[in-house]
């Protein structure tokens, strides 16, 4: 009993990463049918800013008290970064290419190409400052009202903003690079988080004891899944979301500016492989390669899923997470000890985390032989679906 | 109807003269290192003309040729690896001692027979990538979930080969270079010299294969599936055949040139199923022109060199030229740079910048209500 108990813990923790990371993910090829290699990307993106986050709560004497509660900050700064980066990405590239996904592909591979040597070459300060100044430069049309932005004045206008928020960047670099000398280089080695003293240790509960940071992560995607669920089905955004999902040419028809509902959409899922980005900090050292090793991963929970069904997405992440458990950790054998040897000896065969992969992606390509696109797949009447 | 009466084929047969001299020349022109090089990205355009041959022609983006490509490599090394391997204990490859086995695994049996071995560098991956293929295309799975699904298969493969030390030496992979064959070290000059040779020719034959396969019918089928699979269908052939076939073309294509990478840098490891390294193969197909076979060679092998001499002089920057070339070549050139060219680009270029003037007659002019030519 304990030892389901605690394999079920194990799968959920490692499954809830996934459904955080693969959230993101899912809601944009659901919606736009977009594959975004560079998600990993973005991911790697948030464990950085909730690196600097962390950092900047030890240097600052006045952010110092509050050091403990600095992973919940980091969360929502993760969100704005990876968000903002994403939009950005959204409005320069995927724009461009609407219905011709494997040119997108492709698109976002060089992009992410492009932020994995950013994060080496660039020095994290400056690198913030950037975001930065993408961040104001991006968002302040949207404060400002509708007509100081027409005819010529409005072009003026534009570009001013533009000047401010580059001047904020620079500013927030030099600030950032004299305050906090680890950020003030270029690096290429990895760095780690160090959680909080409260997130340290675990909860004992029936004889085993459960780590309090995969506790936190499980609780940041609850939070998450329930945020998006509540976005999506409660709020005008996410009724046009929904609407734009199923029906793109009669959404737009009825009114509904695609374009929006397209960048919001891109900036809520690249925000949540933000706070993905954060759950990853917390697990192991933080590097420009961070995000690739879950990406897959991710696929696999979009491909297994179903295409625009968070409900796949969830049950997909969490087989996916326990199946990796029960078997990479061969905590099969454990739980029954008394197979017939063949199978015992397969099963030990595979029961290293690397080729509990290998069994796991051959059991999702067996399934897709079954149900070809994925758990729940959408329905639909046209020949291309 | 002689093949020399037009000028065309006069500056064909030229072309075809030069080529063919430069590559007997090629190793007294070139330092021993730039050959190597050379002949290295000479085999990596023969999978590039696989990789075009199933994405530009019929449409599906596989981000796992590297599968097929390491697998060539490896059975080309296990075969090297055996056939000097007399002179270590138990007379099996060294680095099973390593790992203290003592018997050879069953599968490494036949690649002592060199006839098995040339046989299965090309076959071998073609009937595993057939199979994948059938596997995927039977459930009409296609576009990115295609790609993901090759992607995955890499990391399966990847993750296989790079644990197993027992089998095939796990993470650290085959060497080659120190290696006998006909009585001579695989990494010495002349051997290499021969490698070299060995992979032009074989991309000259693979280039013909590759066009007679697209310029007959099949061709024609397979750019059908590419533009409308649905309507293809619809006309009465079965699209899964044509698309099962071409993929383990691609597959083989990619061992052949999987084999002779691996005894030109004189080692295969899992790194060869890497997923930055499959999806490197697509974009030598999409800069030099997606669909046309000289495209793919000449990008495989231009970018590659672009590569080697950047990495050499500023070695952090070529991972942002890398990520720009992605981002430019699908958002402004998604012909190619060849492409482009075919499609009268530079002309068009010169006269954007205003050199040339535009030669280019309408069929009618626009004018507007005062009867004056629309600019």
């Amino acid at each position: 009993m304990q030892l389901i108990l605690e394999s079920l813990f194990n799968g959920v923790a490692i499954g809830s990463v996934l459904l955080v990371a693969a959230l993101g993910l899912a809601i944009v090829f659901g919606l736009m049918g977009v594959i975004n290699l560079a998600h990993g990307e973005l991911m790697m993106l948030g464990a950085y800013a909730t690196y600097i986050t962390q950092l900047i709560f030890k240097q600052v004497s006045f952010l110092k008290p509050f050091y403990d509660s600095y992973v919940i900050v980091a969360i929502g700064i993760a969100f704005l970064v990876s968000g903002t980066v994403g939009i950005l990405l959204e409005r320069t590239v995927i724009r461009r290419l609407y219905g011709s996904p494997l040119e997108t592909l492709l698109a976002t591979w060089g992009v992410s190409l492009i932020l994995q040597q950013f994060v080496r070459s660039v020095p994290l300060a400056y690198g913030s400052g950037l975001v930065i100044a993408l961040f104001f430069g991006l968002f302040a049309p949207l404060v400002v009202s509708d007509e100081l932005l027409q005819g010529a004045k409005g072009k003026l206008i534009r570009a001013s903003t533009w000047g401010i928020s580059a001047l904020l960047g620079v500013a927030t670099g030099g600030l950032l690079s004299s305050l906090v000398s680890k950020l003030s280089r270029a690096s290429a080695r990895n760095v780690d988080v160090t959680a909080p003293s409260w997130m340290r240790g675990g909860i004992d509960f029936v004889g085993i004891t459960f780590p309090k940071t995969r506790l936190l992560i499980i609780l940041i995607t609850l939070i998450s899944v329930l945020v998006v669920i509540f976005f999506l089905d409660k709020t005008a955004w996410g009724m046009r979301i929904r609407a734009v999902t199923q029906n793109r040419p009669m959404s737009d028809c009825l009114g509904i500016s695609t374009e929006t509902v397209d960048i919001i959409t891109f900036g809520i899922g690249s925000g949540l492989a933000g706070v993905a980005g954060v759950a990853v900090s917390l697990l192991g050292s933080v590097g420009p390669n961070v995000g690739g090793n879950y990406i897959v991963g991710c696929f696999m929970v979009v491909v297994l899923g179903g295409v625009g069904n968070l409900l796949g997405t969830i049950l997909a992440s969490f087989s996916i997470g326990i199946m990796t458990d029960l078997i990479g950790a061969g905590r099969l054998l454990t739980i029954w000890p008394e197979m017939p040897s063949p199978l015992y000896s397969t099963i030990d065969f595979f029961a290293t985390t690397s080729m509990a992969r290998v069994m796991i992606f051959a059991l999702i390509v067996i399934f897709l032989q079954f149900r070809p696109t994925g758990m729940f797949p959408q329905k639909g009447r046209m020949v291309e679906s | 109807m002689s093949i020399f009466s037009t000028k065309k084929s006069w500056i064909n047969l030229t072309i075809w003269v030069l080529i063919i001299a430069f590559i007997i020349a090629a190793p007294s022109l070139l330092p021993v290192f730039r050959l190597n090089l050379l002949g290295r990205y000479l085999s990596l355009s023969i999978v590039a003309l696989g990789v075009d041959l199933i994405w530009g022609f019929t449409g599906m983006l596989s981000l796992g040729q590297g599968i097929f490509f390491a697998l060539g490599g490896y059975c080309a090394a296990m075969f090297l690896q055996l056939n000097s391997a007399g002179e270590f204990p138990n007379g099996i490859p060294e680095f099973f001692g390593l790992y203290g086995v003592e018997k050879l695994p069953f599968f490494w049996e036949p690649f002592k027979s060199s006839i098995f071995t040339f046989i299965s560098i090309w076959l071998l991956p073609a009937i595993i990538s057939g199979l994948l293929g059938y596997l995927v295309f039977r459930n009409r799975i296609k576009g990115v979930y295609f790609s993901i699904l090759t992607q995955a298969a890499l990391l399966v493969f990847f993750n296989f080969f790079n644990g197993q030390q027992k089998l095939i030496n796990g993470t650290n992979g085959l060497k080659t270079d120190v290696t006998q064959l006909f009585g001579q070290m695989v990494g010495s000059e002349i051997m290499q010299r021969w490698f070299f040779w060995i992979s032009a020719i074989l991309v000259i034959l693979a280039w013909f294969f590759a066009r007679w396969i697209v310029r007959d019918r099949f061709g024609n089928v397979l750019i059908g599936i590419r533009d409308d699979e649905a309507r293809v269908r619809f006309t009465g052939y079965n699209p899964v055949i044509f698309k099962t076939i071409i993929f383990s073309i691609a597959g083989g294509l990619a061992g052949i040139s999987g084999a002779l990478y691996t005894v030109q840098s004189g080692i295969v490891s899992p790194q060869f199923m890497t997923v930055p390294f499959s999806i490197e193969m697509v974009i030598w197909v999409a800069v030099g022109g997606r669909g046309t076979l000289l495209g793919a060679i000449l990008g495989a092998v231009l970018i590659n060199y672009a590569k080697s001499l950047v990495s050499e002089a500023l070695p952090a920057s070529w991972m942002f030229i890398q990520g720009g070339l992605f981002i430019l070549v699908v958002t402004a050139l998604p012909e190619g740079v060849l492409g482009w060219i075919r499609k009268d680009g530079p002309k068009k270029l010169l006269f954007l910048i205003g050199i040339n003037k535009k030669l280019e007659t309408y069929p009618s002019l626009e004018v507007n209500e005062q009867g004056e030519v629309k600019s």
